[in-house]
């Protein structure tokens, strides 16, 4: 395990030191703001002490773990390609922006346009793992992966998501724990509440959720979820006169 | 009952010509053409005609040629009978009307209007056969401050740069708007010519990673085949803000295109549409702007300079001016004459402003801001011709990018139906049978053909000038004249009229 003080560097520095680092456990110490930590990375196994910036693991690749232990900000996992992201705390707007591998766990809440962009193709399947309540616009135009809220610290009878979920959703699927429907859902959007096989794609992300976070799975797998999927893959076939 | 339209094309057969050897019939996509088996004679549906001059090119009797109708409404300046039949169009349909390439208007072009510089008596032109001629280009920021290490030499802390043979590239078409051949075409011909083919926004097939030292990969909003090896491709990342057929307007491929081979590449499910919408969801502020800029820079170690594109609209001084402060190595501007695989026509037809004028406004921006050496500026659409090249580097581009040009070369017609996916000419379509139309091989030869005779002509006008560098072009706005033209027209140009 290298150990780098991030206390003195500027983003850029420690950017090199993390490129030079890749197939290596690292830890960072000292993080404040440091943006795009990871970015690219290939192999490294990040441990973040402190609060990263912008662009946590941005196009994060196959065989990466980051773990920060404390909150991050904006665009974090931007067009994240495969690895993990662990966030013992909440993450700001568009996490998972553009996904299309790998996993995202937050403990607590995101922001505005979590999971928006979203894709899968073949094998690759990205998902994202919302512990607390996530913003408006919450899997905008998501084409693929699956994107799980659980609302543990939503109050009776709130929906764990903001407004506009699933705007332009072509592909994917979006589950809300709670049962509540959200306020505002786009016509691109069928709801439903589920049925116990619906479950079966993100019982080991409850499982993983659980194990990280230390909360209860039983809990978690008993309580009703909605099954958000758009009504067509093409939402805007009938928009266009050809000629 | 729909209203009715009146088919736009006459396919004319000579009866005398045809040997009814149903070429045409084999050739048309678009089924324009049929075999009467009982009559023995050829039929023609001229409902279906785009005027693509497929037919036209392959019939061995030369029997086939295709005429705008000659039916018409009654006279009429304001409505004119395409305006009326797109009318009837959206009142049958409900729909929005969606065309391809770049705006037919009839507005000004100032390209046109303006006139180029020769030497005479003093300053002697040059003889570009006879006396080296340079062409190469560097693009990307260029430092203004020299560093010297403690031994008094000079240290190299120029970031990255593209090098050109020549100042031109093919800009941004996406694998899924044009096809698997018409990419391949492309990118040969930009290696051996020694310049850039852009992917576009599509990704990059996995064929086409060996042309990486000549490819520009592109990110768009909806991030379609970006991965971390896929930005290391590139021999520059291209952010794609806007283009100039469509300001405002997202790309959409539709889903039966976005299949196969497109989807792989895509990186999205098979058959679903591909959105990236106009906004990046992420950007709403140049500070916004430069956070995608610089996490492209850690992604990629800072090897590869950044491109901006951004579309040709009323403030682009000043947004060209923000970009430049974002970090972007390159400013890429997109004229309201630039070409799409499909846009909304009214949007494709009104919005943005001409390559022209917005070129010469952003570079004397930047120079009044002293931030010109910050950024190198390239510019698109359209340019037609080696002269529309010259005229836009003498108004401050660095270097060009073309693409209906480049198309044509392929041959297309121009018959704006890419949308439809039936191009006859294996170009924008993803139909293997049409795709095979095009050899790739063939293509490329016609492009190499296209830019050396552009770079003869381009060498042969600097030569005339008495320049023989292309340096000493760009940004030389007193080698233009302007004719028929306004002040302010002049004023922004920032050229004299001629006489002057």
């Amino acid at each position: 395990m290298t150990t780098i003080d991030a206390k003195a560097l500027h983003f850029s520095q420690l950017g090199e030191s993390l490129r030079a680092l890749a197939g290596q456990e690292v830890q960072v110490k000292n993080c404040l703001g440091h943006r795009y930590i990871g970015a690219g990375i290939s192999g490294i196994s990040i441990d973040i002490d402190g609060i990263p910036g912008n662009a946590l693991g941005a196009y994060l690749l196959e065989g990466s773990t980051i773990v920060t232990r404390g909150n991050a900000q904006d665009a974090t996992g931007d067009t994240m390609s495969g690895g993990s992201i662990v966030i013992h705390g909440s993450t700001g707007d568009a996490v998972g922006y553009g996904m299309r591998g790998g996993s995202i766990f937050v403990k607590g809440n995101a922001g505005y346009r979590a999971g928006i962009h979203m894709k899968e193709f073949g094998e690759k399947c990205p998902k994202l793992v919302i512990g607390g309540k996530a913003g408006d616009f919450l899997g905008e135009y998501q084409a693929g992966g699956i994107i799980v809220v659980l609302g543990l610290n939503a109050k009776q009878g709130e929906p764990c998501v903001g407004r506009f979920c699933g705007t332009g959703q072509h592909g994917g699927k979006i589950f809300l724990r709670g049962g509540i429907v959200p306020n505002e859902l786009p016509p691109q959007v069928f709801v439903k509440q589920t049925e116990p096989e619906d479950l079966e794609p993100i019982v080991p992300l409850l499982e993983q959720y659980a194990a990280t976070f230390g909360v209860d799975l039983g809990m978690l797998k008993s309580s009703p979820y909605l099954l958000l999927t758009p009504n067509s893959a093409n939402p805007y076939q009938s928009l266009y006169a050809q000629y | 009952m729909d209203l009715y339209v009146h088919p736009r094309f006459e396919v004319l057969r000579s009866e005398k010509k045809c040997i009814c050897c149903r070429v045409c019939e084999r050739q048309c996509a678009n089924g324009a053409h049929g075999y009467d088996e009982s009559a023995g004679t050829m039929e023609s549906y001229d409902e279906k005609c785009v005027n693509c001059h497929r037919c036209v090119a392959l019939c061995p009797t030369k029997a086939l040629k295709i005429a705008e109708t000659s039916h018409s409404f009654r006279q009429n300046a304001n409505w004119s009978g395409h305006t009326i039949q797109e009318l009837y169009l959206q009142a049958n349909t409900g729909g929005v009307l969606l065309s391809s390439m770049g705006n037919p208007r009839p507005l000004p072009s100032y390209f046109d209007r303006i006139l180029l510089n020769a030497s005479q008596v003093t300053n002697p032109s040059i003889d570009p056969l006879r006396e080296p001629m340079e062409t190469r280009t560097f693009l990307g920021k260029k430092n203004q401050t020299v560093t010297r290490d403690t031994r008094g030499r000079l240290k190299d802390n120029m970031g990255a740069q593209l090098e050109l043979r020549a100042p031109i590239m093919f800009s941004a078409m996406s694998l899924g708007s044009i096809s698997y051949n018409a990419h391949a075409s492309l990118a040969n011909a930009a290696r051996e010519l020694g310049i850039f083919y852009n992917c576009g926004e599509g990704g990059l097939h996995k064929d086409f990673y060996k042309y990486g030292p000549n490819t520009i990969v592109q990110v768009a909003s909806g991030r379609f085949g970006v991965h971390q090896p896929y930005l290391m491709a590139g021999a520059a990342v291209e952010i794609k803000m806007g283009q100039g057929a469509k300001p405002g307007i997202g790309g959409h491929l539709p889903g039966h295109k976005n299949m196969g081979q497109i989807a792989a590449t895509r990186m999205t499910p098979e058959g679903s549409d591909a959105i990236s919408p106009a906004p990046h969801h992420d950007i709403y502020s140049i500070e916004d702007l430069r956070q995608l800029v610089y996490s492209l820079k850690e992604a990629t170690g800072n090897t590869k300079p950044i491109i901006v594109k951004i579309a040709a609209v009323h403030n682009v001084a000043a947004i060209a001016s923000g970009v430049a402060r974002s970090g972007a190595d390159i400013i890429a501007i997109d004229g309201f004459r630039g070409g799409t695989g499909a846009a909304p026509t009214r949007i494709r037809d009104n919005v943005g402003i001409p390559i022209e004028l917005a070129l010469a406004s952003v570079d004397q921006k930047l120079r009044d801001e002293g931030i010109r050496s910050d950024v190198s500026l390239v510019v698109g659409g359209s340019i037609r011709s080696s002269t529309d090249w010259v005229k836009a580097i003498a108004l401050g581009a660095d270097a060009c990018y073309i693409a209906t040009g480049a198309l044509l070369a392929l041959g297309c017609h121009l018959c704006r139906s890419c949308h439809t996916n039936l191009c006859n000419w294996g170009i924008a379509t993803q139909r293997p049978d049409l795709v095979r139309r095009l050899n790739p091989e063939i293509g490329a030869e016609h492009l190499v053909n296209l830019i050396k005779a552009w770079q003869h002509e381009l060498r042969e006008i600097m030569g005339g000038m008495g320049i023989n560098s292309v340096e000493a072009l760009r940004g030389n706005r007193l080698m233009l004249r302007g004719v028929g033209m306004t002040r302010e027209e002049l004023d922004i140009l920032g050229i004299k009229h001629a006489g002057l």
